[in-house]
């Protein structure tokens, strides 16, 4: 087997885990870095954000009122350590953006320009007109680029961490080229996989976002947090589930139902105005709006299309010039996705999943329960977003984060323990062949990985939807058990080495089948609704049992075992969460 | 209309092939699917082993170009219909060494893309407190060579990349005239010497055909014109002035 050897591992190419290379090759250019990513970095879904990332910048906000929105948004289940720390860090990090050349958009007189966005209660969210995510990853990317420090795997698939005596030792990982398996040692490792949106059928999602991080950790041993907090997103386009950014009623979009009406003021959003307020209306929080939505749905007041029920989101009123200067991707992929202007025409949307708060457990520095694991953006759960990110603090936690869990490596590296390198490759030859055994030879399995992963994430839409209860779930836990048992015996048509997407579709369908137990187990268990996580069976919140996280830990056979850990409170208690009133 | 149609799909298995050869496939032909949607009908029902690169299907992340009927295009923003009633044919982007079927080699691309610089480069190591102040209309000037995606259709459509492989090519080219234009940077003089040798920008003959087939609305044709003037004043005042010292 090949092997090599560097003090830092970073596992995915996206914007967390660029940031913590550049981090790394700036503060201690001695280190070698191996970034190892199954894309080419730049295809990273990093690329897909739109509408911006929040970061204090006028003289009228304050972070504190940052972390309040932040903390309120989260329904009180975001670490306020950690919520203070990112709003404190993120205005710096952003400007090291804009001093690596990324083109934010500008004020008239050459500064950065803000725009509002969900949840905010100030102007705060800095972006690239609406390809945010796009201009950050190539600025990130290109950055990355003059650091002869960093060694890049592209296109080298991570099937398992290396943990010896407790502590991480490396990966092994699948060349996707020649089809080698390679092992890479490292004496710390930084998971920044992103997230796991395909284990649901309708997801703004990349197809490469399969949770393949947070599977390895937790098969590790490392706990998953929060996984039951899955964020949809109000406004996806109907068949393919393409983004519309928030930054579209942001800008001052308005969403109207069958009947022409601007329906969040029946729920308790706020009343219309015919420009935006600053948390109110449409620029509430995503789980309330996209709840809304849902509501609309089940009173019929929704438009009926053949991809289920949406409603319009109208940007007519802003005129050619606003939507071209501020929204034109969105102009963009209506065109190409939906045959419609926006200029012209509304926009046909419906809620989408979109984000995991949920993630590998990680401390405010990043570090995971396993001795030099690390985790940083969305495959990680610090926590900031708790039960409901607010749009644009995404972009800003990928690089607070990235970079800190980046610092807390170097620092890991230096008293790091060393193991024996025969059970290193000892263990890599272990890997190699459980590929082997149960993908490359394995002839003679019956189940196609499309029928699994399509009955999967259906199972995850009716149980692990924007409503929740008790029976369903159980329902949903059942299947994914079953599915566990169809999956040993999935259909391998390609046995060669060369490129082989069969077998690492396979191997994402196993990391999901992991991720997608540990969102229905903590979700069945959190019995109480808060955020994005809402039970028809327990349709309030519970402080007293629930200001929480769940923590679902590997069992040997099984399911998850899931138990809790206290929310960290620093200054802001517990309390209602308001918007427009 | 037919339900279905017919994808002619380049199959190139380097294991055992010795030549590229066409494989037929029927799929469905909806009105809602694009390109891509036809491929992953393909991979999930017809044939597991087809080999193909994928992942935003929004036309965002550059990976899934391809040539449909000879031209390069990305599969996720073709929509089936307009090539109905077929059949169509898919093959890899032309110019680029096959790893597998529809799936190319990067690497040459990617080691030139590292070559022209692609980073902010300062010579006074001045960093501002703040924000650099860029006006609007100073970001106006390299904005639309920022929106590239390395999608490399350009590269598969520019007849010199097809005959010279050492070409640098639209792309490549085009990005390092974003960063020579932006305000924040100083590092023009480094990516000349780069961009203005042979292999640079002189090899282009004017042909076009990269920004012809840029989804992305960027100009590298007129990148490379500009870098040409820019360098040849460069080349003149080299004359005038000690290198390095204006």
């Amino acid at each position: 087997m090949e092997t090599s050897a560097h003090d830092i591992l970073i596992i995915g190419g996206g914007g967390a885990g660029l940031r913590a290379a550049i981090e790394i090759a700036q503060q201690s250019p001695h280190l070698s870095v191996a970034m190892v990513s199954k894309v080419y970095p730049m295809r990273s879904h990093t690329v897909s954000a739109e509408g911006g990332a929040a970061g204090v910048a006028g003289k009228d906000d304050s972070i504190d009122e940052h972390c309040y929105d932040t903390v309120s948004g989260s329904d009180w289940l975001g670490d306020q350590d950690a919520i203070e720390y990112f709003c404190n860090e993120v205005p710096k990090e952003l400007l090291h953006l804009e001093h690596w050349g990324c083109p934010w958009s500008r004020e008239p007189d050459g500064r950065v320009a803000v725009r509002p966005f969900g949840g905010m209660k100030k102007m705060r969210t800095w972006f690239a007109a609406d390809k945010t995510g796009f201009h950050m990853l190539h600025t990130l990317f290109q950055t990355s680029l003059q650091f002869g420090s960093i060694t890049r795997y592209d296109e080298v698939f991570a099937t398992r961490l290396l943990v010896e005596d407790g502590a991480i030792q490396g990966i092994v990982g699948l060349e996707l080229r020649t089809g080698k398996i390679r092992a890479i040692q490292a004496k710390a490792v930084i998971i920044s996989t992103g997230g796991c949106g395909r284990v649901f059928p309708f997801t703004t999602n990349a197809n490469i976002c399969t949770g393949d991080g947070m599977a390895l950790a937790y098969q590790a041993g490392a706990p998953l947090k929060d996984m039951e907090m899955a964020q949809y997103h109000p406004t996806g386009l109907p068949f393919t589930g393409i983004l519309i950014t928030e930054a579209a009623r942001a800008e001052g979009g308005w969403l109207i139902n069958k009947d022409g009406y601007r329906f969040l003021q029946d729920y308790d959003l706020g009343k219309p105005t015919p420009t935006p307020v600053l948390r109110s209306m449409e620029l509430g929080p995503r789980d309330r709006v996209s709840q809304a939505i849902f509501g609309e749905f089940e009173k019929g007041r929704a438009f009926k299309g053949p991809y289920g029920d949406y409603v319009h989101l109208d940007l007519r009123h802003l005129g050619e010039h606003k939507i071209e200067s501020r929204l034109p991707m969105v102009r963009e992929l209506c065109l190409k996705y939906e045959n419609l202007d926006p200029v012209r025409e509304p926009i046909r949307i419906r809620p989408v999943q979109h984000y995991m708060m949920g993630g590998v457990h990680t401390n405010i520095d990043g570090e995971t329960t396993l001795a030099g694991l690390y985790a940083a953006g969305e495959a990680a759960c610090v926590s900031i977003n708790g039960a409901n990110r607010l749009g644009s603090n995404s972009l800003g936690e990928l690089l607070v984060y990235g970079a800190r869990a980046a610092r807390s490596a170097i620092q890991y590296i230096q008293s790091a323990p060393h193991a024996s390198q025969s059970a290193i490759l000892s263990q890599a030859a272990d890997e190699e062949r459980r590929l082997e055994e149960q993908f490359l030879h394995k002839t003679g399995g019956t189940e196609r990985i499309a029928n699994i992963r399509n009955e999967m994430s259906h199972t995850m839409e009716t149980g692990c939807g924007i409503y929740r209860e008790r029976e369903t779930l159980v329902e949903s836990a059942n299947k994914i058990r079953e599915l566990q048992e169809r999956f040993r015996n999935i259909a391998i048509d390609d046995h060669t080495r060369t490129f082989n997407t069969q077998l690492t579709s396979a191997l994402e369908l196993g990391f999901m089948l992991d991720v997608a137990e540990t969102i229905v187990h903590s979700a069945l268990n959190r019995e109480e609704s808060r955020g994005a996580h809402q039970r028809r069976d327990f349709p309030k919140r519970d402080d007293s049992k629930y200001l929480a996280h769940s923590m679902a830990w590997r069992s040997p056979e099984g399911p998850p075992r899931i138990d809790y850990r206290p929310v960290v409170i620093t200054r802001w208690p517990p309390g209602e969460r308001v918007y427009g009133r | 209309m037919a339900d279905t149609i017919i994808l002619e799909v380049e199959r190139f298995h380097p294991e055992s092939d010795t030549e590229p050869s066409y494989q037929s496939f029927e799929v469905p032909l909806r009105d809602d699917w694009m390109v891509l949607d036809a491929l992953n009908h393909i991979k999930d029902q017809l044939d597991g082993s087809l080999a193909f690169r994928w992942s935003c299907r929004m036309g965002i992340c550059g990976s899934c170009g391809m040539m449909i009927n000879g031209v390069p295009m990305l599969t996720c923003e073709t929509q089936l219909i307009n090539f109905a009633p077929g059949p169509l044919r898919v093959g890899p982007l032309a110019h680029f060494p096959v790893i597998k079927d529809l799936v190319v080699e990067m690497d040459d691309f990617m080691a030139k893309l590292q070559k022209v610089k692609p980073w902010i480069v300062r010579k006074d190591d001045f960093q501002p407190e703040r924000e650099f102040i860029q006006k609007p209309a100073q970001m106006e000037t390299y904005h639309q060579f920022s929106l590239c995606i390395n999608c490399t259709l350009c590269y598969a459509a520019c007849p010199v990349s097809g005959l010279d492989s050492n070409f640098i090519g639209p792309a490549a080219i085009a990005l390092a005239h974003r960063y020579n234009l932006d305000s924040r940077d100083q590092g023009i003089e480094d990516r000349l010497d780069i961009v203005s040798q042979h292999e640079g920008i002189w090899d282009c003959t004017v042909v076009g055909e990269c920004s012809t087939v840029c989804p992305k609305g960027v100009d590298p044709s007129l990148a490379i014109q500009q870098y040409k003037l820019t360098a040849t004043k460069e080349w003149f005042k080299s004359f005038l002035l000690p290198r390095g010292k204006n």
